[in-house]
């Protein structure tokens, strides 16, 4: 069997598309943040924890309803999206004169209190979801052996981040968006909602972190913590990228994915560390972030 | 004698009573995590800077001491000096870093690098990872004075609760403290003015870390151990929360949300994740309808009565 630098190479074929999809986990939650923070000026501490409601909606529709993945794939981003709409509709709107510390701190608090629940009924061990059907056992690559879900996760998780950026990007309601971003009173005058606006980007912002954790949810054990320790991750991804840009966030997650899994082969003490490091460094290198620009 | 003078007077009247009333462990906890705060209000309070990652000096001084007296057998005031020491330095590593962004990238970057230094707690060897280490010896005062009544203790603890906050005091009515209140207030027009900012940020911070380790260190002296729970972000949350409830930017404020805070956890210790709900759940209630905290809240009623009186 080839060997790359000592490892076998289906061994580091098989932690680099763990990476990637890690890496893809890390895109669809920064893309969230960023498109959060973009419109509302809030960081979403929340994330992780609506993340991880997205999980236990998809194994709870599972579960208590027979609904299967694919409409749980639907239907979990929606009741996080729903969520989303309460929490901004009653708690968030009442911040956007303030420091923008205060969104953080609030939305911290709401961490907090998602995840006691979650823990009160669940316990802190995890919850297996079953692999649907279609997705079990591996596709013979030639070269090594891919599991069938992983491609599937990092197949959708590009085709939603790239799909958020071409409307963002290139569309009418796009545009809106931006411009609501650099001058919401403008925007106003023009005979845009933008009160509904700033509504529906959070709820959709927090839509793809409850679509992550639906397809987060066969990867890992559903439990209460597994959003709190991905949102440290991803802010670090965060810091990394730079806020600014939507193509950034993309390609920094996935590329500290793949990073994370490469450590994980060659020295894999340093695996949970890896991402900060990078952040430190990127910091003394480019305090902007990669992709940033100082304001 | 004014009116300030009376009242830290009274105060420590009641500190001084407080040990032959009640529990004087409760106390000597409660005595540390106000210290705590009142270090992390030095940041948030008078410089507006959110560290959402101050555990890791905390934690990281409570490993240092616990070391140093039980592995080294050092005497309990050079053993809090070292892990003073230790959280200092870090500090100095992680303000550089973090002081070189702004606002909420600076909560994003030192929540990042404590989840580091948690990482590293798990992994190093002298950590004993998910046990901690235990039964910490408090040893002898200066090599003189036997810590291991209760009582001796909480009036070490005491003496150095003290000594930080009247240091705190100082340092908030120093001239040093009125450039970090510039900060905190226009940080553009302190730039102006011929400041370098980002020094006072980073001197600023350093002492904040320094306090918050000598809190942590006493700690571990106090009730004898140093866990992982210290370092995780948890513990970061439970010291914004207990500004933030007290009175973010007063003096006294940290010290009654760290009461309240700690008492609440105390009583309420047998049911489980409901610590963590009502914890959040104060967070949210705090930020939006009592954003000045108790004392603040206080403070401002007191002031508002007399300027109606005029």
């Amino acid at each position: 069997m080839s060997e790359i630098f000592g490892v076998p190479v289906q061994a580091l074929m098989g932690q680099l598309t763990i990476g990637l999809v890690n890496g893809c986990f890390y895109a669809l939650l920064s893309l969230g943040l960023a498109v959060i923070f973009g419109m509302l000026n809030i960081v979403n501490f929340a994330h992780g924890a609506l993340y991880m409601v997205g999980a236990f909606f998809s194994w709870m529709l599972l579960n208590y309803a027979g609904v299967n993945y694919w409409y749980s794939l639907i239907l979990a981003p929606l009741g996080v999206a729903a969520i989303g709409v309460v929490i901004e509709r009653t708690m968030l709107k009442w911040l956007y004169q303030l420091d923008h510390l205060y969104g953080l701190l609030l939305t911290f608090g709401l961490a907090l209190v998602t995840e006691g629940v979650f823990r009160h009924y669940y316990g802190s061990s995890g919850q297996p979801y079953d692999l649907p059907e279609v997705f079990r056992g591996p596709i013979d690559l030639g070269f090594m052996m891919l599991p069938k879900y992983r491609a599937w996760v990092v197949v959708a998780s590009l085709l939603v981040c790239f799909a958020t950026w071409y409307v963002i990007e290139k569309t009418k309601l796009g545009a809106y968006l931006r411009a609501g971003t650099e001058n919401p009173k403008l925007v106003q005058a023009f005979g845009i909602n933008v009160p509904l606006m700033i509504t529906l980007t959070y709820a959709f912002g927090v839509g793809l972190a409850g679509f992550a954790g639906v397809m987060a949810a066969p990867v890992y054990l559903v439990a209460p913590t597994m959003g709190s320790s991905i949102i440290i991750v991803v802010f670090a991804v965060v810091v990394i990228g730079g806020m600014g840009s939507i193509m950034g966030s993309i390609v920094t997650g996935l590329g500290l994915g793949l990073i994370e899994g490469l450590t994980k082969v060659y020295y894999p003490e340093a695996s949970t560390t890896v991402v900060f490091v990078i952040m430190a460094i990127v910091l003394m290198v480019r305090p902007a972030g990669l992709f940033g620009k100082e304001k | 004698m004014n009116k300030t003078t009376m009242f830290y007077g009274a105060m420590l009247v009641v500190a001084l009573v407080a040990p032959f009333v009640g529990y004087p462990l409760f106390l000597m906890k409660l005595l540390c995590f106000a210290l705590f705060a009142c270090a992390f209000n030095l940041l948030i309070g008078f410089t507006g800077l959110l560290s959402f990652g101050h555990a890791m000096f905390f934690g990281s001084a409570a490993y240092a001491c616990a070391h140093a007296a039980k592995v080294w057998g050092w005497t309990p005031e050079v053993a809090i000096l070292f892990g003073t020491a230790c959280s200092a330095v870090i500090g100095a590593i992680v303000g550089t870093l973090a002081v070189r962004r702004q606002g909420i990238y600076f909560a994003m970057i030192t929540l990042a690098l404590s989840q580091m230094i948690y990482f590293f707690c798990v992994q190093a060897p002298f950590t004993y990872a998910e046990d901690g280490i235990q039964s910490v010896p408090r040893n002898k005062l200066l090599g003189l004075i036997d810590l291991k009544s209760d009582l001796h203790m909480y009036f070490f603890v005491l003496a150095i609760f003290v000594g930080g906050f009247a240091l705190i005091h100082r340092i908030i009515h120093s001239p040093f403290g009125q450039v970090l209140k510039s900060i905190r207030e226009n940080e553009a027009r302190a730039l102006s003015l011929g400041y370098d900012v980002d020094r006072y940020k980073l001197v600023a911070f350093i002492l904040s870390a320094g306090l918050a380790g000598m809190a942590g260190a006493t700690k571990t002296l106090a009730l004898g151990l140093a866990t992982l729970t210290d370092v995780t972000w948890q513990m970061s949350g439970e010291v914004v929360l207990m500004t933030l409830l007290g009175g973010m930017g007063t003096i006294v404020g940290p010290v009654v949300g760290a009461g309240v805070i700690v008492a609440m956890q105390n009583y309420l210790s047998g049911f489980g994740s409901w610590v963590t709900i009502i914890m959040g759940a104060t967070f949210v209630v705090c930020v939006l309808a009592f954003r000045r905290g108790i004392v603040g809240e206080f403070e401002y009623r007191i002031l508002k009565r007399r300027n109606g009186g005029h």
